[in-house]
Formats: structure tokens, sequence, C-alpha cells
């Protein structure tokens, strides 16, 4: 169980990585010449901060989109970690822990989900 | 400057605070934000939010690692998480609503504090075998990791306590955008008597479901920038993998404090510039 939880972060981390490097490379080559501003706090633009909007701008093969899916799949991989730590105390019968652990899921769904409290 | 001349620098800077942050402990995160803001004029609220995308990099990729070894304590773990996750939404939402000077100051004093709880040399606590705390009992929390001369048990105490201390790592990781290794390694070593091996792959392997909770409340905030946060992610990825090769090579006590004192001086520059803001 425990080479499988190992080869879940190692699979998520190349997989979010190469996103970002095909994401990251078309930007650099595409728009590398525009000039950097990160001084100002503006924000990501809205249609990058969502889950939704992100997916429709990597499906769209837009630059800034594919780097954002990438981050995505980077930030899920520990979510799927934890998701599937409760399938492995359920079938240890481990009553406690599979509560505890979706209890550390629901806090994870409340920041996934943006709002916070 | 155009984007690919400061991705570029980026991306080095990355690679040298990945370095950095792993052959002396601290992580990554703890360097790179001081770097984009002092050295490249960043604002710190996209600072934070390339370092917290770079810690969860890091994480995973040791925690690969780590959890097939047999070092990692899954129930402490978890049990533990509750606590931090909680601590990393309260963070996040604290790191939104706060001003970019406060969040700067705040950043300047963990450092500093890091980079003494890293260098405080004491003789480490005794790890506790036999009397067993009733509430490490009733929670399983106890176990064995593999030694040399086969495996060796222990019995975790003053879960409370260790507990709180967890809430509070998260919420300075949730604030800073930074793993907050050295205060969970405190927690788990210091107050809750775990072998040295243990309590520092079981906190790594806490630190990315800990910023995973903090990632979405700065994603839809606009913290995460892909433009910044992909060289800074691909270089601290990068330098913290030839880190942990080089610390197997080398231990070098001295190499150790001289990087720590560069990150200390790092700690102050951040507090002076929070307060120019």
């Amino acid at each position: 169980m425990q080479t499988v939880m190992g080869h879940l972060l190692r699979v998520g981390l190349l997989v979010a990585v190469a996103v970002v490097l095909v994401g990251g490379g078309a930007y650099l080559v595409n728009l590398g010449d525009l000039p950097a501003h990160y001084g100002t706090f503006t924000g990501t633009p809205t249609a990058l901060r969502s889950i939704p909007g992100i997916l429709h701008s990597a499906a769209q093969l837009h630059e800034l989109g594919l780097i954002q899916l990438g981050l995505l799949i980077l930030i899920f991989t520990p979510v799927a970690r934890v998701a599937f730590s409760v399938a492995v105390f359920a079938a240890e019968r481990d009553r406690l822990y599979v509560v505890l652990t979706l209890v550390v899921l629901a806090i994870l769904a409340l920041g996934l989900s943006g709002r916070g409290p | 400057m155009s984007t690919l001349a400061f991705s570029a620098l980026v991306f080095f800077g990355s690679v040298g605070a990945g370095l950095l942050g792993s052959l002396t402990g601290l992580g990554g995160g703890v360097v790179i934000v001081p770097l984009l803001t002092i050295a490249m004029g960043v604002d710190v609220r996209y600072a934070i939010g390339a370092s917290l995308i770079s810690v969860i990099a890091t994480s995973s990729g040791a925690a690969a690692a780590y959890v097939r070894e047999g070092f990692t304590n899954i129930r402490i773990g978890m049990l533990l998480e509750v606590a931090t996750t909680s601590g990393a939404v309260l963070g996040a939402v604290l790191a939104t609503r706060l001003p970019p000077s406060v969040i700067e100051i705040i950043f300047g004093v963990v450092l500093m504090v890091s980079v003494y709880l890293t260098l405080r040399q004491e003789e480490p606590a005794p790890v506790a075998t036999d009397q067993a705390d009733r509430l490490a009992l009733r929670l399983k929390l106890d176990g064995s990791y593999p030694t040399p001369a086969g495996p060796a048990s222990y019995a975790p105490q003053r879960i409370p306590l260790g507990f709180g201390i967890m809430g509070i790592a998260g919420t300075l990781s949730g604030l800073l955008g930074i793993g907050s290794g050295a205060v969970k390694v405190l927690a788990l070593d210091q107050a809750m008597r775990l072998p040295f091996k243990v309590s520092t792959t079981t906190s790594n392997f806490m630190i990315g479901v800990t910023a995973a909770a903090s990632a979405g409340i700065y994603l839809h905030r606009g913290f995460i920038d892909p433009g910044l946060a992909m060289p800074v992610m691909l270089g601290v990825t990068a330098g913290s993998l030839v880190g942990a090769r080089l610390l197997v090579a080398t231990r070098s006590e001295l190499l150790r404090v001289l990087f720590a004192l560069a990150i200390l001086a790092l700690g102050i520059e951040m507090i002076v510039d929070g307060l120019r803001l």
C-alpha cells in the first residue's frame, strides 16, 4: 500500500512538471518578449483563478492555461493521497482513522472551494 | 525586463533557493520569497503564491522516496493534518486580508525564528519507548522503524501539545506560503519525542497536504500567477533534488551555519522592506 502511495506522489509530480514545461515553453516562445510586471499586485486574470476557467483555457491550448493546469495537477496530488488513505484505513477496518481522514478531506475541499471560512 | 530574461533569472534563483533550502533543512520557500520580493521587486502576494506551489512540489518529490522506506508514521501524519490543514485555511484567509507590509514583517520574524530553531544544536530529546501516553495508545500512534539493528519501536508523548504546535505551523504555512518544516519538526521531535528519522519524514509527508489546503484560496484570490509560478516551481524542484543528493555526500556543519546566517540576513531585509512599504 505504501509503495502505491509513493508511486502516486511521484507520478503526480512528473505529470505536473511535464504539463508546466509544455505550457511554459510555449509561453516563453510566444510571449517571451513582453515586459514582466510583478511589482504591483493586480491578481491573476479571473479566467485563470477557478478550476472550470483553467480547464477551459487549457482545453483551448492557451499557454497560461496549460501552466495553471499543471499547477492544479500538482495541488491535487497530495489531495489524491489523502483520498487514497481513506481506502487504506477502510480496508484495515480502522473506523477512527477513516473518520479523521474524511475530516482532512473535508477541510481540503473547503480550501479548494476557494471560499474559506 | 522582458518576460524571457525575467523567467530565466527567477529560474536560476529558484534553483539556488531549492539547493540552499534543502542543504539547511529549512526548505525552499523561506529562501524564494525574500529573493523574489527583495532582489526582484515582486509583490509579496505573488511571491508567496509561487512559493506555496514549489513547497507542494518538493514535498511530493521527497515523500515519494520516504514512504517506501517505512519511516513515515501515516497515522500520526493524518491525525496532525487535521490541525495543519485547519491552520492552513485560516492562514490563507489571513494572507488575503492583511496588508502586504505586515506579511513581510511576519515573514522576516518567522525566518529568524526558524533559523534559530534549526541552528540550536541541543542534544535531541530522548526518544520515548516504553511508557506510552494513554491518548497515544488509544489513537494507535505508537510504531517502529527500520534500523541496522532491526526494527526499533517508539511511543509518542504529549499529543495535545504536538497537535497545538501543528495548528500554528499550518497557520504560518498558509499565511506565508512556506512549508514551515522547522516548526513541524519541533512538534514531532521536541513535544512528541519521536525519533529524528520518523519526525523529519512524517513532517515532510504532511507539508504537501497542508500547502494544498491553502492553495485553493490563493488561486481564487489571484496569488498564483502562472508566469511566475512556472520558473519558481521548476527551479526549486530541480534545486532541492540536487541538494538532497549533495546532502548525502557532504555533511559540512560550517556550510550549514554559513547558509543559515545568509538566511538570517534575508529575514532582517524582509522586516526592513516591510517597514518601508
